[in-house]
């Protein structure tokens, strides 16, 4: 390596040689070696790491950055019909307007004074959220829906004393396996079954499950595949009968439209925020939400940090600070609630922009337009030879199943054939829902046109001939 | 009025004065009382007339009881309102763009560069769906391979995974790996303890909890170091792991862990090395080397990805050849001609969260370190020690603070100051100083729960400020300890030149006062009907 090595890096103001000479100096040392005295020389890196040659130039970083990320075809290229957990809907330019600010997006922890923007845009998100979901408590965002269900799941084991939960069957095989690693110290997992028809929660057998043991229901929606559970208040009656906990996951972008859980009995409500102005980026969107209501025994088993509003020393001033700390790892270790720790701060800040630029009138509008999309989508796809769309006889939000088994085709051959036509079709769903057979999972949000929907009809059609 | 010099007013004896600081104070409202009805921050695509005919009333195809009765009641603004807000809340936060941030110890408050974000952002990124076949998305697949490259190297450990959401996300995924590799040789009941000590993070105690372990916390020797013989009394058959931070969160290096892994490798448990302050030990020495099963970074620490007031950040969990098979679903491969997703992992701990981890994170982080090279990372931690052991100097300048324990031993990347003895002298507390030196446009941190050093402060000065800069902070330090001497109150009832004045923290811990969201306030405190 005899090519010539930059010695001062932008980045590292007193890489200056002489700045560094002068300030080993100033405090008396050798060399930075004497810092290192406690590392035993046996633990000593002796030589560089193999690490490839460093791109100096900002430019020759963009350069390269870029001329791999050209590889990727994106849902801008091309026409996507993905859904299963991360979505794409319009994102609002404030919304990226405001998360890319320095201010937010460099800050992390500090005080709420020298820090009071954070903490009044999170309580702020927190409102809004209780808005949509009617309920008073929603905490700073946890890493993502799938920590927010299994957080919700032992926040209701400690509440009731209890250890099974019950979770319906149509539910995310990767959520699934996380709540399986999750709760396993604590908890037994039971999942209750559905009606092949209509997909919805089998209560019969929920009914036959449930006990003096029971320490949550859970159950979503809109369902992770797509249909509309309609008796939500049933099912928390069931739960609520036995002592149990009714927690449900909902989409929050469904609920300008759609009941707001608590409004049928849910007790704990929690899901994925991404849907409300983040950018998919390959699941880099993810952030999760819990709420419930204003009890202090729920309120004191979140892990999460709980931003609430206080008074100042001057009138008409609005403070804010961390809510019950004592019951986070912060405060006590492991004898707080799980932990907490860095989650998904500027998520949250970033869906309160989006829930205020939207306001009542656009959660609705948003709602109902994406019902209306993908009900056109499930008529058109029902059309084609071979195709039924949806598979459950339900309503539906933005996502529905389909099948194919009458195509002939499985459903890997038509991904891969509307793939070369530049369009992504459904989730597979052959090795999740086997009992589903040869079907896929279809989104469609307010992004997609008629024109949009058109087009991959007309390309099924070609497909499953 | 004639032009004069006007610099000269800057200095006080050749020594640049403070700044006359004054953070932005917008007495912003809370959004719902900027509301006015009819008002509207966006519109949303309209459904087309096609579309309408066909389906119908889409909403009467719900239940009555699915069917929402009353709009949410969100606030209703136009859109420059809503874009004013949240500006100006962004004015009233003190990101690291804007301060010299040393003073958030342990937090690794570094440079985050600007080019990094702007890729992190483009369309080839953001506008990807996880579940796009992996034709398509090769570019990024390739980033996170290399990445995991990178980390290997740097860690000497043999795979990773880039799925744990943060540092905490990772510290809990190699519990559960510790959990998955006792029950693999059937002693997962037997071995039920975790070891760590006070000075690590929190989270290791209350990660291991969380995933069922019971934890045994141990407390530094004499001198600040982690006490070796307080290990041997506590491993025994029912020890599965040893979860620690080093350097710990005093900027000790603890020179006797490879002794230590040996003691709990004798005891049959694992070892798992919180390397959130891995930065002052880049290109210095590696976890593997000194003979660690596990490892994890923060990608928004040590590898600069910024900290988004608080996540979206980014862990790295590494283990070794023996512990690869635990890891969580998917890692991703490369066959010498595209990269792809493995999920048939039988041994796997599963999924920790959705898809892939942050993987804005990530990308941001190989560009980080894409731009430094070898040379540059150990130049990274070189200059971060150095500056870190300079303010030293310069704090122990102050009277009234001190570096307790190791005396006369030089720190790694940060240390844990005590004010105990300007306490004793003038009844001013570690957090008071801290709200003072708001006022100076800084941040400044304490010390995590309990606090074993009296009246702490840590300060971590990374390798992205100067050393005027340095100075700087140590001087805003030691004006407000002058002050705790001269005119206590001004400090106690700081801060002055903030956002807003003290805060009344009673309500907060009050169930009937607390309120977490505004409808919750206006019940519980204004009273009002919903």
């Amino acid at each position: 390596m005899n090519e010539k090595h930059p010695t001062v890096y932008p980045y590292i103001p007193n890489s200056v040689p002489a700045v560094k000479e002068q300030m080993l100096k100033e405090v008396g040392a050798e060399s930075v070696e004497d810092f290192y005295e406690d590392v035993p020389e046996k633990l000593r890196l002796k030589e560089n790491m193999n690490l490839p040659r460093p791109l100096s130039s900002e430019y020759a970083l963009k350069r390269h950055v870029e001329g791999i990320l050209a590889k990727n075809k994106t849902c801008q290229e091309y026409l996507s019909f993905l859904g299963a957990g991360c979505y794409q809907h319009h994102v609002p330019a404030v919304c990226d307007e405001v998360n890319r600010r320095g201010e937010f997006l460099t800050a992390y922890a500090g005080e709420p004074y020298d820090d009071h923007g954070r903490f009044h845009a999170l309580f702020e998100y927190a409102s809004m959220m209780g808005e949509l979901l009617n309920m008073d408590v929603v905490n700073v965002p946890t890493y993502d829906g799938f920590q927010a269900a299994a957080t919700s799941l032992r926040m209701a084991t400690r509440i009731t004393g209890r250890r099974e939960v019950l979770i319906a069957k149509i539910t995310s095989a990767d959520l699934l396996s996380k709540i399986r690693d999750y709760c396993k110290p604590e908890i037994e997992i039971k999942l209750i079954g559905y009606d092949s028809e209509t997909g919805q929660l089998d209560l019969d057998a929920l009914e036959a499950e449930i006990s003096d043991k029971t320490a949550a229901v859970y159950f979503e929606n809109p369902s992770y595949l797509g249909f509309i559970e309609t008796r939500g208040d049933e099912i928390s009656k069931i739960a609520h009968g036995h002592g149990a906990i009714c927690i449900v996951g909902a989409d929050p972008i469904s609920l300008g439209v759609l009941t707001p859980p608590a409004d049928y009995g849910a007790d704990i409500v929690c899901g994925d925020i991404q849907p409300l102005g983040m950018h998919m980026q390959f699941g880099g969107g993810q952030a999760g939400y819990i709420a419930t209501r204003d009890e202090e025994k729920y309120v004191m088993e979140y892990p999460s940090r709980l931003f609430g509003i206080a008074p100042t020393s001057v009138e008409g001033e609005y403070g804010f600070g961390d809510v019950a700390y004592e019951r986070t790892s912060f405060a006590v270790r492991e004898e707080g609630k799980e932990w907490v720790g860095t989650a998904a701060a500027l998520w949250g800040i970033t869906a309160g922009v989006y829930l205020a630029l939207m306001g009542p009138q656009g959660m609705v509008e948003i709602g109902e337009g994406i019902m209306a999309r993908s009900r056109y989508a499930m008529m058109q796809m029902d059309k084609i030879e071979g195709v039924k769309a949806p598979v459950f006889q339900s309503p539906h939000f933005k996502e529905f199943v389909v099948n194919f088994d009458g195509t002939g085709k499985t459903v890997a051959e038509i991904n891969k054939a509307l793939l070369a036509r530049e369009i992504f079709g459904g989730k597979d769903l052959t090795e999740e829902f086997p009992e589903l057979d040869n079907s896929a999972l279809y989104c469609v949000t307010e992004v997609r046109t008629k024109d949009d929907i058109d087009r991959l009809v007309i390309a099924l059609k070609e497909v499953v001939k | 009025m004639a032009q004069q010099d006007i610099s000269k007013h800057r200095f006080t004896d050749g020594k640049l004065n403070l700044r006359r600081f004054h953070q932005a104070r917008w007495d912003e409202p809370i959004i719902f009382e900027l509301s006015c009805e009819g008002q509207r921050g966006i519109l949303v695509p309209e459904v087309e007339d096609e579309i309408r005919n066909e389906v119908g009333d889409i909403l009467a195809t719900l239940p009555e009881t699915m069917r929402r009765k009353q709009p949410p009641r969100l606030p209703e603004l136009s859109q420059p309102q809503v874009l004013r807000h949240y500006v100006r809340l962004s004015q009233e936060n003190l990101g690291t763009d804007l301060n010299v941030d040393v003073g958030q110890g342990t937090c690794t408050m570094k440079y985050s560069p600007k080019i990094n974000d702007q890729l992190a952002n483009l369309p080839k990124l953001a506008e990807l769906h996880p579940l796009q076949d992996e034709e398509t998305v090769q570019g990024i697949l390739e980033i996170l391979y290399r990445f995991e490259q990178i980390l290997k190297e740097i860690s000497g450990m043999d795979r990773f995974s880039l799925q744990p959401a943060a540092g905490s996300a990772a510290i809990y995924a190699n519990a559960s790996i510790i959990r998955a590799y006792h029950e693999s040789r059937g002693e997962a009941d037997q071995r039920d303890e975790v070891i760590t000590t006070i000075f690590s993070h929190p989270s290791n105690a209350a990660c291991a909890q969380t995933a069922g372990f019971k934890v045994i916390t141990l407390y530094p020797d004499e001198d600040g170091y982690p006490d070796l013989d307080a290990l041997k009394a506590a491993v025994s058959e029912r020890t599965a792991g040893l979860m620690i931070t080093n350097p710990e969160d005093t900027g000790i290096f603890n020179p006797k862990i490879e002794e230590f892994v040996k003691v709990v490798h004798d005891a049959g448990g694992l070892c798992s090395y919180d390397q959130a302050n891995a930065n002052g030990i880049l290109g210095i020495t590696r976890a593997r080397d000194a003979g660690f099963d596990l490892c994890h970074f923060n990608l928004h620490k040590t590898f600069s990805s910024p900290h988004g007031c608080g996540g979206p950040g980014g862990g790295a969990s590494g283990v070794t050849e023996e512990l690869a098979r635990f890891l969580p679903v998917p890692v991703i491969e490369f066959d010498g001609g595209k990269y792809y997703l493995d999920y048939d992992r039988p041994d796997s701990i599963g999924k920790l969260r959705p898809f892939y981890g942050y993987v804005p994170v990530v990308l941001r982080a190989y560009a980080w370190v894409m731009s430094l090279g070898a040379e540059g990372l150990r130049e990274v931690a070189e200059i971060a020690v150095l500056n870190n052991n300079y303010l030293l100097k310069k704090m122990l300048e102050i009277p009234g603070v001190s570096a307790p324990y190791a005396k006369g031993k030089r720190r790694i990347e940060q240390v844990r100051y005590s004010w105990e003895e300007l306490t004793r002298e003038t009844g001013v507390h570690s957090e008071e100083i801290g709200l003072r030196a708001a006022d100076f446009g800084v941040h400044y941190w304490t010390s995590h729960h309990p606090w074993i050093v009296p009246e702490p402060c840590t300060l971590e000065p990374t390798e992205s400020y100067s050393k005027d800069e340095l100075d700087e902070y140590a001087a805003i330090l030691a004006h407000v300890a002058e002050e705790a001497r001269t005119n206590p109150e001004l400090v106690k009832t700081a801060p002055h030149n903030s956002t807003i004045h003290t805060i009344d923290h009673t309500p907060l811990d009050d169930p009937s006062q607390w309120a977490m969201t505004w409808r919750a306030y206006l019940r519980k405190v204004r009273q009002e009907a919903k």
